[in-house]
């Protein structure tokens, strides 16, 4: 599943925790994404998913531990530093500018790459607008790969919620990230929505590495290679799909047989798993 | 030729190049009165056109750019004080200079606030910057200002304009030319902006400021960029209304002045520039038109007067009932959708 640089973590966030004010969101959490791998990050609500998500991101400075990104501390960089060399977010609230159209909106996603100044915007040079062209070539490549090309043109405010995350993701993706943070994806879209999302992020894994942070079970379960279990602001397990979903912690967190949507985590598939 | 036509850069450039040589000619035929009127509407739309790229497209709201123009105004009217002979050009310049070094220290705190915070601080300036005029009477003349020095047509231009219209230049001429030229250079340098990454940028910004963040934006730098780039604008356009109107007094810089940039810029249609320059148009001509109408309707002068700002008000309140997007918004809007209904 994940190649022979393996060892080598993309992301790698050691000790990690985070409080606001009294309240411990997150606990000693350590999780590391290796290269052209899925991790996923499950736990139940309140778990600290998303403020685990918050620090890849840059967008909560954690109080205490360390985050390296391709073997380099950036522990306590600002997000548009992150985005600078490689790690893209999509939002759970999307985000996206609605008075832009689709395209411009993939624009705004591709903005570091493109060279062209203030200057060189004012007096419309010919080499800005040659820079601009090959900007907008490769964000019609991406809304291409997506499928949502031929919206290209509309403004995102009007289209429906299912093309909005595409745009979102089609946004995030134009940077060419090293490593794609994606937050809930899959909430709000119908299963054969879901099923298209899936085949999207095992494709995205061929190049880059991806942190997905999901509710679905079965979304999860299908696309990641390892996951890593929140609860109360600690990580209570991790490893494979198949031997989180056995882990006995994991069960004990998911009481009531919530791990998965359609019951495969009932007490006798409780083999013991590998703990954090 | 069809090379040149579709490169959009070279095609605007032509355009503006036309639009300039069809103007000197209608400049020439209107009179005096008429070519004063072409002048003020192009300061105004200067000074509108620059506040639509700062509340349209990146979304801060200045109620204080009159004092910008104010600025550019008394910077230029102590230039021709003490140099009367000062070339044009630099003259414009350094006007828009010192006012884009003002609109940058403004617009580094403005970049830190948002919303109604920077209609209130850009507010307290439009107050703040007559009222300074006012205590330093020595150097900036006070209540009653600081007269600008009519100048004379240089011999290169009159020169020049006589080669294309085959008449002398008068003085109210030279300046409706001067401005018409500078509107045409301002509009194609904000249009460039507009479309470029940067107005990409501006809008991305104002539409979501935290995604905008996310995408790699500095915010603070875009924002303050686009302070710099309104302010220019209202310098320039200050520096053309102290030469037309030859004088720079407390008393033209108010918060009406203010007002009327926002009413233009809302009027035509927020964040376009055509907006803006019809916004302008209708500022300048509709109450002189209503005036006018008033007296010939058997109204006394005053009633006549008082009718203006009447039908401003009501003309206001229905464009932002009837056609909120503006006038040319709205029009945009309607096109799109019938173009959506057909495909």
């Amino acid at each position: 599943m994940v190649g022979a640089d393996a060892h080598r973590s993309v992301l790698s966030m050691d000790d990690i925790t985070v409080r606001f004010g009294g309240v411990v969101a997150l606990d000693d959490v350590s999780v590391e994404v290796r290269p052209r791998e899925v991790l996923g990050v499950i736990g139940p609500n309140g778990a600290g998913k998303t403020t685990l998500f918050n620090v890849a991101c840059g967008f909560v400075p954690p109080t205490l531990g360390r985050i390296s990104f391709e073997g380099s501390d950036v522990t306590g960089w600002r997000p548009h530093q992150l985005v600078d060399h490689g790690v893209a977010r999509s939002l759970q609230g999307l985000g996206l500018f609605d008075r832009l159209s689709v395209i411009d909106n993939v624009l705004v996603g591709a903005d570091q790459h493109s060279r062209s100044g203030f200057f060189s915007s004012l007096l419309a040079t010919p080499g800005g607008a040659k820079d601009q062209r090959q900007l907008t070539d490769r964000a019609m490549a991406v809304l291409d790969r997506l499928g949502i090309a031929e919206r290209a043109g509309s403004v995102v405010g009007g289209l429906p919620y299912p093309l909005r995350k595409r745009v979102a993701l089609a946004r995030a993706l134009v940077a060419e990230p090293k490593l794609l943070l994606l937050d809930e994806p899959a909430s709000g879209l119908s299963e054969t929505e879901m099923t298209e999302l899936g085949d999207i992020i095992v494709d995205l894994a061929d190049e880059i590495s991806v942190m997905l942070v999901e509710h679905h079970m079965d979304l999860v379960m299908r696309v990641c290679h390892r996951l890593a279990v929140l609860d109360f602001g600690r990580k209570i397990a991790s490893g494979t799909p198949d031997e989180v979903r056995n882990d006995p912690a994991v069960l004990e967190a998911y009481l009531g047989g919530a791990l998965d949507d359609d019951g495969a985590a009932t007490p006798q598939d409780a083999k013991g798993g590998s703990h954090a | 030729m069809s090379a040149l036509l579709s490169s959009p850069i070279l095609r605007r450039t032509l355009l503006a190049l036309v639009l300039f040589v069809v103007s000197v000619f209608a400049i020439d035929l209107l009179s005096g009165f008429r070519q004063g009127q072409v002048a003020s509407i192009a300061y105004l739309a200067i000074a509108a056109g620059g506040l639509t790229v700062l509340t349209g497209i990146n979304g801060q709201l200045s109620l204080g750019h009159g004092a910008f123009m104010a600025v550019g105004a008394y910077t230029t009217a102590l230039l021709l004080g003490r140099w009367e002979n000062m070339p044009l050009l630099l003259l414009l310049l350094i006007s828009i200079v010192v006012t884009m070094a003002v609109g940058a220290a403004v617009g580094v705190a403005a970049a830190r606030l948002h919303g109604p915070y920077i209609a209130g601080a850009t507010l307290a300036l439009a107050i703040a910057v007559p009222a300074l005029a006012i205590h330093f009477k020595d150097t900036l003349g006070g209540e009653p200002g600081l007269r600008v020095p009519t100048r004379d047509v240089p011999p290169l231009a009159d020169d020049a304009l006589f080669f294309l219209t085959g008449t002398d230049t008068g003085t109210m001429q030279w300046l409706a030319t001067v401005s018409v030229a500078c509107l045409i250079v301002t509009f194609l340098l904000l249009r460039n902006l507009s479309e470029s990454r940067v107005g990409r940028r501006w809008r991305a910004v104002r539409d979501d400021p935290v995604a905008a963040q996310l995408a790699g934006i500095d915010l603070g730098r875009s924002r303050v960029l686009c302070f710099v780039v309104s302010t220019a604008t209202a310098g320039l356009a200050g520096s053309l209304m102290a030469m037309i109107t030859r004088i720079a007094a407390p008393s033209g810089f108010n918060l009406v002045l203010s007002l009327t940039l926002l009413m233009a810029v809302v009027l035509g249609g927020l964040g376009t520039l055509t907006g803006a320059l019809i916004g302008a148009v209708l500022l300048s001509l509709l109450p002189t038109f209503v005036t006018n109408f008033g007296s010939g309707m058997g109204l006394s002068d005053l009633q006549a007067a008082e009718l203006a700002p009447l039908v401003l008000g009501l003309t206001t309140m229905a464009v932002v009932l009837l056609a909120p997007a503006g006038l040319v918004g709205s029009l945009l809007r309607w096109r799109q959708q019938a173009r959506l209904s057909r495909s």
